[in-house]
């Protein structure tokens, strides 16, 4: 397999005495969609957050593209092309498509050769070419995001990430507050990210979603890693029994 | 084939008059306002009249000044409820410096400058402070600004040692006062024609009755705040950023915008405006007086309510402001002239202002409905 473009060694973090991680060992590959998966409180998010600069691990060291950014600040994790899109996917519903995806990043052009205005035209194509190259339609790009469906909003924060050439996309439960075709079009938009060989990592509960379209399932536990399982080898029984923590000592585990 | 022909009708029909009643929400204010002055001009006399018009217009720029700022504020999902006294604090303000240096010998004209400097600056402070408290102390915007509102309206009383008007301008002051204040760019006297800056000095007292002003002095200022702070809510990145933080505090902190900051300059923008309306209020009145806005508070708030603008936060603009600040002058204006109570202008206004957010609500749920046709 290909170099690993996002790596972490020994990454361990502490909230007073409780540890969240322990320890971890985790890498993605180029084009590589990993599900991490566990119950609450396993770690997953500390751990994502560890990995995106919200928390600084106490040990432990994370390299992206062969470069240290253990503890860097989450502006620089982003310019460097890590983007996460959190539950609440963080957009300005009041405003339309192209003011979202140029958030706080907005295009201006001089009115008269002097006064900086914002070019609201350019921001709409530079979004529509952005959700076509998704393979998104959304009906009028004049529309504000109120109007839109979950699914066209999730489909909106992906397209504000690639729009600003992530290399790498960490989503928290993306289809968690979506209908089944709304859940539908997230996953090909998961698997349209993975054919531009942009690596995905995923935290879900939803195990369809999970067996849908994961190259590998992650599980973590306690703030460990119990299990690291290539798609062949998973099954959704498998991976509960991991979660749960039954499988600890049992002979279907293929650890790594 | 005639099935499906009519269903296609129905359907045409059905669209026809959702655009129309969508055409119907958006401009209700507008078409409000349009239908008050030609139901005062068939109904009142001397309404439809130039001289009529500017009044209004004139009478209108106190509570469009406060309403500009207020735009900004409540676009970001606050209110400054300090601003009615924020204005008497600028007039007082302005009043007092004039007054004491032109006593001391000074140059009127220098006096005059020196005093709007002073009172637009004074107008900051209140501002400033609101903005820290909002958005560096948390406070909520309702709790920071009232607190403000008893601060500043004490201020504003110390400043003329509780007296209802600042004492002792002299009258060479106030009649300076009086030219921008009551005066206009370019009058009209029937059967003698257009004069610019000033009327000829020796017109007869039936012809001063008859004078109209054109162009009056505080409506050009006023258009002129107007034109630069609704450029630059919608326009300019700065705009942007008021409704991004409206619409998500959130989503404008990851998205890297200085939220605290900007905040900080809206409160202090809303006191700008709030400064101009006391500045001009001198001008009009010739008397600081500390109460000068206070009655202004709640009509500005309706303004901008009436207007569009959501008080949640998210949405609205300048020119709404502008309309329904029109709308409550039109109001008072017609109300005397058709000689009913003036008190029932509380009660339309209280009306409309209910009707605003109704209509907002409405083409909320009409915008929701055809996007997902």
């Amino acid at each position: 397999m290909s170099e690993a473009i996002l790596s972490a060694q020994g990454v361990s973090k502490y909230f007073g005495g409780l540890t969240a991680v322990d320890s971890v060992d985790f890498q993605i590959h180029p084009g590589e969609v990993v599900a991490l998966l566990g119950d609450n409180g396993a770690g997953k998010s500390t751990l994502i957050k560890c990995i995106s600069g919200v928390y600084r691990p106490e040990q432990g060291q994370v390299s992206f593209n062969g470069e240290d950014i253990t503890g860097h600040a989450p502006a620089d994790i982003r310019s460097r092309g890590i983007e996460t899109i959190y539950q609440d996917l963080a957009l300005a519903e009041n405003l339309d498509v192209g003011a979202n995806v140029f958030l706080g990043k907005e295009k201006t052009r001089r009115l008269f050769g002097l006064i900086p205005v914002t070019d609201d035209n350019y921001m709409r194509a530079e979004a529509s070419n952005a959700l076509d190259e998704l393979d998104i339609h959304i009906p009028s790009l004049k529309q504000r995001l109120v109007n839109l469906s979950g699914g066209q909003r999730q489909a909106v924060a992906i397209a504000r990430a690639m729009y600003w050439n992530a290399k790498l996309v960490i989503m928290d439960e993306p289809t968690a507050a979506l209908g089944v075709p709304e859940q539908r079009k997230v996953l090909a938009l998961i698997r349209s990210l993975r054919q531009q060989n942009i690596p995905v990592i995923l935290i879900s509960h939803t195990m369809h979603d999970v067996m849908a379209v994961a190259d590998r399932m992650v599980v973590m536990r306690r703030g460990r890693i119990v299990a690291n399982i290539q798609r062949a080898d998973a099954s959704e029984e498998l991976i509960v029994k991991h979660i749960v923590g039954s499988a600890e000592n049992g002979e279907n585990a293929v650890m790594i | 084939m005639a099935l499906q022909a009519k269903l296609g009708d129905a359907r045409r029909q059905h669209l026809v008059n959702s655009r129309f009643i969508d055409f119907l929400t958006k401009s209700w204010s507008y078409l409000f306002l349009l239908a008050l002055v030609l139901y005062f001009s068939v109904t009142g006399t001397g309404f439809f009249s130039v001289r009529n018009f500017s009044s209004i217009l004139t009478t209108s720029t106190l509570i469009m000044l406060m309403s500009i700022g207020q735009t900004y504020v409540v676009i970001t999902a606050g209110i400054d409820l300090s601003i009615g006294w924020t204005v008497g604090l600028s007039s007082v303000t302005t009043a007092r410096v004039m007054r004491d240096l032109a006593e001391s010998g000074n140059d009127v004209a220098y006096a005059m400058l020196a005093g709007i400097f002073a009172g637009l600056l004074v107008a900051l402070i209140p501002g400033l402070i609101n903005g820290l408290l909002v958005a560096r102390v948390k406070v909520p915007p309702f709790i920071a600004t009232l607190g403000m509102f008893g601060i500043v309206r004490g201020a504003a009383f110390l400043l003329t040692d509780g007296q209802q008007v600042v004492r002792g301008l002299s009258s060479e002051l106030r009649e300076s006062l009086r030219m921008i204040g009551n005066g206009s760019l370019l009058y009209y006297i029937p059967d003698d024609g257009f004069h610019w800056f000033a009327l000829p000095p020796d017109l007869a007292p039936q012809q001063l009755r008859v004078v109209s002003q054109l162009l009056p002095y505080p409506v050009i200022i006023t258009a002129l705040v107007v034109v630069i702070f609704a450029f630059i809510l919608a326009r300019t990145k700065f705009g942007r950023h008021t409704y991004v933080i409206g619409g998500s505090e959130e989503a404008a902190r990851r998205s890297g915008i200085n939220v605290d900051r900007h905040l900080i300059i809206i409160y202090v923008i809303c006191g700008f405006t709030a400064g101009i309306a006391g500045v001009l209020h001198l001008f009009r009145f010739t008397a600081g007086a500390p109460q000068a806005g206070e009655a202004a508070l709640l009509s500005s708030v309706a303004a901008v309510v009436i207007g569009g603008t959501n008080l949640f936060g998210g949405e609205g603009d300048i020119m709404g402001a502008v309309v329904g600040s029109l709308i409550i002058a039109v109001l008072q204006t017609g109300l005397v002239i058709l000689n009913i109570d003036s008190i029932w202008q509380f009660i339309v206004v209280g009306i409309v202002i209910i009707i605003a957010v109704l209509v907002n609500q409405l083409q909320n749920a009409l915008e929701r409905m055809q996007a997902n046709v």
